[in-house]
C-alpha cells in the first residue's frame, strides 16, 4: 500500500495558507471585475455606442487576424526548431538549443523599433507579424523541446522498424506525442499577440491594445477605453476556453518513465548543413538584425545621449524589477504550496485565477488599476505600490509555476520526519522545505524580474511621476522618432533581460527531468 | 523510555470503497523492548506506525505513550510534541544537510553543530565515525539507514518507530545492519517498534512479536511462542514454511502417514496436522516410515528433499554430504509437537491443502 515511504494525508491546509491563497485570488480578480464596473458605470448607452462603431469591428479583426498569423508561424518555427535540436545530429545543437530561446529576452518594442528604424516600409501588419513571430516562437519552442525530450522514443523506433520514412514518422508519431505541448505553446503565443502593445505600437498597426492606450491618453472620456478593455478580455478568453477543453482531452505526452533510454538521433545526412544554416539563420533574423541595428544606433546616438539618464533609468529598472519580483514570489508562495501540498478546490481556483491574470493584457490591468486608484485609493495612485500590484497580477502565474514544481519536488516524507524530531511546522518550513525548494524560488524571481524589466504598457500608465525605467525612456524617444537617442536605453534593456534569460534557459535545459 | 499502549485503534480511509486499515488493534509494548509487527502489504502495519507517529488521526481507540494519551477519538497530539523518533523505509535523510547536521536536526538550538558530543557519540554507535561531513548522496543505502537511526535516536525519544528500514537493502547488508541497529536501540534503552513483512527480520530482532492481519493483531508473544504455537494456520505461515499432513482424528489422536499426534478430543474425522519442515527427519535405513524420494534440490549447506509418503508429498532437509538419489527409499519420521491440528480446510483456490505449502518455500 505504501511502498514509497511515508505518504502525506493532510486533511486540510493550515489556515494561514488558505488566507494567503484567497488574498492572491482577490488581488488578481480586482482588475478583471473593476474594469467591467468602470465600463458600465454610466449606463449601457456609451457601451453600445463604443461597441457598435464599425471601427471596433475592424480592431477585433486586426487583433484576431494578427494572432492567427503569428500563432501559425510560431508553431512552424517553434516545432521545427525544437525537433532539429532535440532529435537530429545537427552540428552545434547544444549551443543552438540555448540560443534559440534568446529572443525571449528581446522586448517587443525594441525589436519593433530596430526593424522599423532599418526598414520603415515594414510598418503595419507585415512588420507587426514579423516582430511578434520572431520574439514569441520560443513560447512554442521551449515546451515542445521539453516534451520531445520526455517523450518515449520507442514509438518512433517502432514506426521506423515498420518501414516508415523519418519525415513520415515525424508527422505521424512525434508531433502527436508532443501535441499538448504545442497546444500550450500556441495558447501562450495567441494570448501574447492579442494583449501585446509594444510591437503593434512601434509598427503603427491598429489593434485593440494600441487603441485602448490611445483612447485613454487622448480623451477625457475614459469610458470607451474601459469598454474596449472589456472587449479585449472577452476576445482573449476565447482561446483560453478552447485550450482548457483541448488540454483536458489531450494528455498523451506522459508516456511513462521512458527517460532512461538514450534517444535515437535522426541522421540528417546531406541536410545537415542546410539545417544548420536554417537554425542559425533564424537566430540571425530574430535576434541579430535587431541587435545589429541597435549597435549601429548606439554608435550614432552616443553623442546625443546623456549617459546619466541611461544609468538613472537602468538603476530604476533594476530596483523596480527586484521589488516586483520579491513581492510576486511572496504572494505566489502560499498559492504554490497549496497547489503542491494540498490539492483541492481552493488550490485549483487560486492557480486558475493566477493564469487568468497572466492572460490579462497589461493595458487592461493598468487601466483598471488607474480607475480604481483614482476613485478608491488616491494615496496609492501613481505610487510604486500600485505599479508593483499591477506586475503581481500579470506575472503571478510565472512565479507559481516555478515554486510549485520545486515544492512538489521536495518530499513530504522529509517534513514528517522533521516533525517527528520535534520541529514545529514553521520551523520545518524554514529548515527543510524552503532550502530544498530554493532553486525554484530563484527561477520564479528571475522569471518575474525579466518580465517586469521588459513590461511597457502598465509601466507607462502607472509609473510614479518623474520615475522612468529603461522601457519608458525608450518609449518616449521612439514615440518622437528619435531612434539614435533611444538606442542606449534599448541596449541596456536587452542586457538586463538577456543575461538572466540565458542562465535560466540553460538551467532548465540541463535539468534531467 | 516508556510503555506503548494501543487500545481498540480503528482507522478507515474514506476512499471508494472505504479501506479499513485498523480494525480494533490492541498492542502493548513494554518499556525498553523492541517489538516487531509482522504483516503482509495491506495488513495495516504501516497505518499503525503512522498513527503512533501522529501522522494519522484515529477514528476510535487510544494510543498511550507512558502516562500520556497522544491519540484518541477526540485528540491527536501533533508529531512534534510526541517525542517519537521515526526511521522511514528509504531513510529520508535531508539531502541539503551533512550527516552530522542530519543527526543534530532534532537537538536543541545550541547543539546543532557537528562537533556536539551527542552527535559524535551517536555516529560512533551506528559505526559511522568520520562520516560527519559527508552528504547523504555520498553514502551507500546501508550507511544512509544508519544515519537515519542515529538521527531518530538523537533527541532521546520515548519511542522509536522503524518502517521496514532494511527493505531496500541487499541481503548481506540487511543481516549485518539488523544486528547493529538492534544493538544501538538497546544501548539507547529506547522502546522501539519495527514493522516488516520479512519473518527472518522479525525473528532476528524482536523481543516481542505481533502478527497483524486485516487490520488486527492476531497474535503477540515471543518469537519462539509464535513460531512454535501459532494461533491459526495463517499465523503459522506468517513466520515460515509449513508442511501440512492429512490426518484422521479420533478420540484425541490424529493419525498421519508418518505417525500419530495428540489432538483435541472434540476433533473427529478428516483433519490436518501442521508441522515445520525441520520436524520431519529423513534418514537412511528403516527407523521411520518408508518414503520414496521424488526430487532433490541442492542448497549448499544442505539439500531439500521432496519425498512421497502414504500418497502425500512432504519436504525435509538432508545433509549435503550424502544426498539421496530420486527414486531411492528413505525413512521419514516426525519429531516434536505439531504447530496445529485443525479440521480439514479448503484454501481459497478450492483445493484441499495438503503436503508442501509451495507458496511459502524460500
Amino acid at each position: 500500500m505504501t511502498r514509497t515511504g511515508l505518504p502525506v494525508r493532510r486533511p486540510r491546509p493550515p489556515i494561514a495558507l488558505s488566507i494567503g491563497g484567497l488574498a492572491a485570488c482577490a488581488l488578481v480578480c480586482l482588475p478583471i471585475v473593476y474594469i467591467a464596473v468602470r465600463a458600465t458605470d454610466r449606463g449601457w448607452a456609451p457601451v453600445r455606442a463604443t461597441l457598435w462603431r464599425p471601427r471596433t469591428l475592424d480592431l477585433v479583426e486586426n487583433t484576431v487576424g494578427l494572432a492567427l498569423a503569428v500563432s501559425l508561424a510560431a508553431v512552424v518555427l517553434g516545432v521545427g526548431a525544437a525537433w532539429l535540436v532535440a532529435c537530429t545530429d545537427l552540428p552545434g545543437r547544444r549551443v543552438l538549443r540555448v540560443a534559440l530561446a534568446m529572443p525571449l529576452a528581446m522586448p517587443s518594442y525594441v525589436a519593433g523599433w530596430a526593424w522599423i528604424g532599418w526598414r520603415p516600409e515594414l510598418a503595419g501588419f507585415r512588420g507587426a507579424a514579423l516582430v511578434l513571430v520572431s520574439i514569441s516562437y520560443p513560447y512554442v519552442y521551449l515546451p515542445v523541446l521539453g516534451a520531445l525530450r520526455r517523450a518515449d522514443p520507442g514509438l518512433a523506433e517502432v514506426a521506423r522498424v515498420a518501414g516508415r520514412r523519418p519525415l513520415t514518422v515525424f508527422f505521424t508519431v512525434t508531433v502527436r506525442q508532443v501535441r499538448p505541448a504545442i497546444v500550450a505553446g500556441v495558447l501562450l503565443v495567441g494570448l501574447y499577440t492579442m494583449s501585446e502593445f509594444g510591437a503593434v505600437a512601434t509598427m503603427r498597426y491598429e489593434t485593440l491594445t494600441r487603441v485602448i492606450y490611445q483612447s485613454y491618453q487622448a480623451s477625457f472620456d475614459r469610458t470607451p477605453a474601459a469598454v474596449l478593455g472589456c472587449l479585449l478580455v472577452a476576445v482573449t478568453a476565447v482561446p483560453l476556453v478552447l485550450a482548457v477543453r483541448w488540454g483536458a482531452a489531450g494528455r498523451v505526452d506522459r508516456a511513462g518513465p521512458g527517460a532512461a533510454r538514450r534517444r535515437p538521433v535522426v541522421q540528417l545526412g546531406a541536410w545537415r548543413w542546410p539545417a544548420f544554416l536554417a537554425g542559425w539563420g533564424l537566430i540571425v533574423a530574430v535576434f541579430a538584425v535587431p541587435a545589429g541595428n541597435l549597435v549601429r544606433w548606439v554608435r550614432r546616438g552616443s553623442s546625443s545621449t546623456t549617459w546619466g539618464e541611461v544609468t538613472g533609468a537602468f538603476g530604476t529598472t533594476l530596483w523596480i524589477s527586484a521589488v516586483a519580483a520579491a513581492a510576486t514570489v511572496a504572494i505566489a508562495t502560499p498559492v504554490a504550496v497549496l497547489a503542491a501540498r494540498h490539492p483541492g478546490r481552493l488550490s485549483t481556483w487560486s492557480v486558475w485565477t493566477a493564469y487568468a491574470g497572466h492572460a490579462l493584457p497589461g493595458v487592461v490591468v493598468a487601466l483598471s488599476l488607474v480607475f480604481f486608484g483614482v476613485r478608491y485609493a488616491g494615496p496609492l495612485y501613481q505610487r510604486t505600490p500600485m505599479l508593483v500590484a499591477a506586475y503581481v497580477v500579470m506575472f503571478l502565474s510565472l512565479a507559481i509555476g516555478a515554486i510549485q514544481a520545486a515544492v512538489a519536488h521536495s518530499s513530504p516524507a522529509l517534513e514528517q520526519v522533521a516533525a517527528s524530531l520535534g520541529d514545529r511546522p514553521v520551523s520545518v518550513w524554514r529548515r527543510v522545505t524552503v532550502p530544498l525548494a530554493l532553486p525554484g524560488f530563484g527561477s520564479a524571481a528571475t522569471l518575474v524580474f525579466i518580465a517586469v524589466a521588459k513590461e511597457l504598457p502598465a509601466t507607462l500608465l502607472l509609473r510614479p511621476i518623474g520615475i522612468d525605467t529603461l522601457a519608458t525612456r525608450l518609449w518616449s524617444h521612439t514615440d518622437a522618432q528619435q531612434f539614435a537617442a533611444a538606442a542606449p536605453f534599448a541596449a541596456a534593456l536587452v542586457l538586463v533581460a538577456a543575461l538572466p534569460t540565458a542562465v535560466l534557459t540553460r538551467a532548465q535545459l540541463e535539468d534531467p527531468t | 523510555m516508556s510503555t506503548v499502549r494501543v487500545t481498540g485503534a480503528r482507522k478507515t480511509y474514506p476512499s471508494r470503497p472505504p479501506v479499513v486499515a485498523l480494525d480494533g488493534v490492541d498492542l502493548t509494548i513494554a518499556a525498553g523492548t523492541l517489538a516487531v509487527v509482522l504483516g503482509e502489504s495491506g495488513s495495516g502495519k504501516t497505518t499503525l506506525l503512522r498513527a503512533l507517529a501522529g501522522f494519522e488521526r484515529l477514528d476510535d481507540g487510544t494510543i498511550e505513550l507512558g502516562e500520556r494519551t497522544v491519540s484518541s477519538r477526540t485528540l491527536t497530539v501533533a508529531p512534534e510534541r510526541r517525542r517519537v523518533g521515526i526511521v522511514p523505509q528509504d531513510g529520508s535523510l535531508f539531502p541539503h544537510l551533512t550527516v552530522a547536521a542530519n543527526v543534530a536536526y532534532g537537538l536543541g538550538r545550541g547543539r546543532r553543530r557537528g562537533t556536539d558530543r551527542r552527535v559524535v557519540e551517536l555516529l560512533g554507535m551506528v559505526g559511522l565515525d568520520g562520516y560527519a561531513d559527508r552528504y547523504p548522496h555520498q553514502l551507500s543505502g546501508g550507511q544512509q539507514q544508519r544515519v537515519a537511526v542515529a538521527r531518530a535516536l538523537a533527541p532521546e525519544p520515548d519511542v522509536v518507530l522503524l518502517d521496514e528500514p532494511f527493505a531496500a537493502l541487499d541481503a548481506t547488508l540487511r543481516g549485518r545492519l539488523r544486528g547493529d541497529v538492534a544493538a544501538a536501540l538497546r544501548a539507547a534503552g529506547a522502546t522501539a517498534l519495527l514493522v516488516t513483512h520479512d519473518p527472518a527480520e522479525a525473528m532476528s530482532m524482536a523481543d516481542q512479536l505481533a502478527v497483524m492481519r486485516a487490520g488486527q493483531v492476531v497474535q503477540t508473544g515471543t518469537t519462539r511462542d509464535v513460531y512454535l504455537h501459532p494461533v491459526d494456520v495463517a499465523a503459522a505461515r506468517a513466520l515460515g514454511e509449513v508442511v501440512t499432513l492429512p490426518a484422521t482424528a479420533a478420540a484425541g489422536v490424529a493419525h498421519t502417514a508418518i505417525g500419530a499426534v495428540a489432538a483435541e478430543v472434540t476433533l473427529a474425522g478428516a483433519a490436518q496436522v501442521l508441522v515445520r519442515p525441520e520436524q520431519l527427519t529423513l534418514a537412511n535405513g528403516d527407523a521411520g516410515h518408508p518414503a520414496t524420494v521424488v526430487s532433490v534440490e541442492f542448497q549448499g549447506h544442505d539439500v531439500l528433499v521432496d519425498v512421497m509418503v502414504g500418497g502425500v508429498l512432504v519436504r525435509g532437509r538432508w545433509p549435503a554430504s550424502a544426498e539421496p538419489r530420486p527414486g531411492a527409499t528413505v525413512a521419514v519420521s516426525l519429531s516434536g509437537d505439531p504447530l496445529l491440528v485443525v479440521p480439514e480446510y479448503i484454501d481459497s483456490q478450492g483445493i484441499a491443502d495438503v503436503g508442501i505449502d509451495l507458496s511459502r518455500s524460500p
